[in-house]
């Protein structure tokens, strides 16, 4: 058994990973409240941007547009976007998989990658695929213009006939507490739904086709940026509890060392005493 | 009798930069040029440039906003302006935009193989309509 001075150190050594953990705990939770409010403010442009589309798509007579192009499927990207730390329990894990089963069986040499996040590129780096692009933000801070740089790139990598088609994984934001895996396709667009009652009143300057095609890449940046700042809530969110978690179990773990503390402790007592005893007892 | 007022709402992807109730009188960089907009005008959508967007509340106050290219829709007495970037003018960092000007001005002088020029022109139209907005303010102070 494990000496009284051992068993100090070990509850020692557990308080100060006790004490990080904890810190670790608080300042995830200040930045999930930081990505909350900024997913909060980006939704209104989102928001009203959709409703724009479905006007526009209503009024606009025909649409064709190279982001709406739907050809065979040969060449496939995916954006995945990953975390950007460790210590975030199993988020990066299950983003990454996720993104694994998604990309399936495609064969190696179709699939191309846009990687955001330094723990997902390093994830990717070891495998097989190509990766086109990757994107770390060392800050909290994206700026919507870093996205949009993203979003050229990869806009044009459509137009171009490289890819056929262009899904995004992320992290959807439920709670702290959950966040799913979540796969949307971003190219070719979805044809943005039309509104019910056709409000003909309206006047286009450019006409109608001509806005539609300037407002689709706008939103495509707009459909990265949100999922961006969703999963960045989304890793602050599984670093506060796993965290927490970790927080809880130093605290039962230096409950149990200090039981066995106070029994070695115990134990010497005895043994001294007895020890004494036992020499008083062969003096007399 | 006062002036009738609509709405106005200048949102951008990270933020919601204005909104008010009281705004009697707009103009826009349109990107078939300036136009302006006042209470009850017949619902229209329009593509914003890079440029200065204005507008008066009813204390008869004008502001200047750079705005880097966007979307506007007016209908229903209600304007909401879709930017990719929006600074009111106060929030303007002048000496940045300035720098940035100056940037954008070496880059396409230098005219070397690797510059973009379109995203040079564009930076360099962000960063004076930024100055002409800052500026603007000033002059009416």
């Amino acid at each position: 058994m494990a000496t009284a001075k051992e068993i100090r150190r070990r509850i020692r050594t557990v308080k100060n990973i006790q004490k990080i953990t904890n810190a670790m705990k608080m300042v995830a939770a200040a930045r999930l409240k930081k990505a909350q409010a900024r997913a909060e403010a980006a939704r209104p442009y989102a928001q009203k941007m959709k409703e724009l589309m479905g006007r526009l798509s209503s009024s606009a007579a025909c649409i064709s547009h190279p982001l709406l192009e739907r050809r065979e499927e040969t060449n496939t990207l995916f954006v995945i976007i990953g975390a950007e730390r460790g210590l975030a329990g199993s988020y990066n894990v299950n983003v990454v998989h996720h993104a694994l089963s998604e990309i399936g069986g495609r064969p190696v040499e179709s699939v191309k990658l846009v990687l955001l996040g330094r723990k997902a590129i390093s994830f990717f780096r070891r495998r097989p695929y190509q990766i086109v692009a990757t994107f770390e933000s060392r800050s909290s801070d994206v700026a919507f213009s870093d996205v949009q740089r993203l979003t050229a790139r990869v806009r044009s990598m459509f137009e171009e006939r490289e890819v056929d088609a262009v899904y995004l994984v992320y992290s959807r934001f439920v709670t702290p507490m959950k966040q799913v895996p979540t796969t949307v396709q971003l190219l070719p667009m979805e044809q943005p739904a039309t509104e019910q009652k056709a409000e003909g009143d309206f006047e286009f300057e450019p006409e109608a086709s001509e806005l539609l095609g300037a407002l689709l890449p706008r939103y495509l940046d707009t459909l990265v940026y949100q999922a961006l700042i969703e999963a960045q809530a989304s890793e602050q969110g599984a670093r506060m509890t796993a965290m927490s978690t970790a927080t809880n179990n130093a605290a039962e773990m230096i409950e149990t060392l200090t039981l066995a503390y106070n029994k070695a402790r115990q134990a010497a007592i005895t043994k001294e005493l007895t020890e004494i005893v036992t020499s008083a007892e062969a003096l007399t | 009798m006062p002036e009738r007022a609509f709405r106005l709402e200048i949102v951008t992807p990270e933020r919601v930069v204005f909104s008010s109730d009281r705004v009697v009188s707009l103009i826009a960089p349109g990107v078939e040029g300036y136009f302006g907009i006042m209470a009850n005008r017949a619902p229209i959508v329009s593509q914003l440039d890079i440029g200065v967007l204005q507008y008066r509340t009813a204390d008869g106050h004008w502001e200047y906003v750079a705005v880097g290219g966007g979307f506007l829709e007016a209908a229903h007495n209600r304007v909401i302006v879709l930017a990719e970037t929006a600074e009111l003018s106060h929030e303007i960092d002048v000496q940045r935009a300035q720098e940035a000007k100056d940037r954008a001005l070496h880059r396409l002088a230098s005219g070397g193989p690797n510059v973009d020029i379109e995203r040079a022109q564009a930076a360099l139209r962000r960063a004076l309509a930024r100055l002409d907005a800052a500026q603007r303010r000033e002059s009416h102070a």
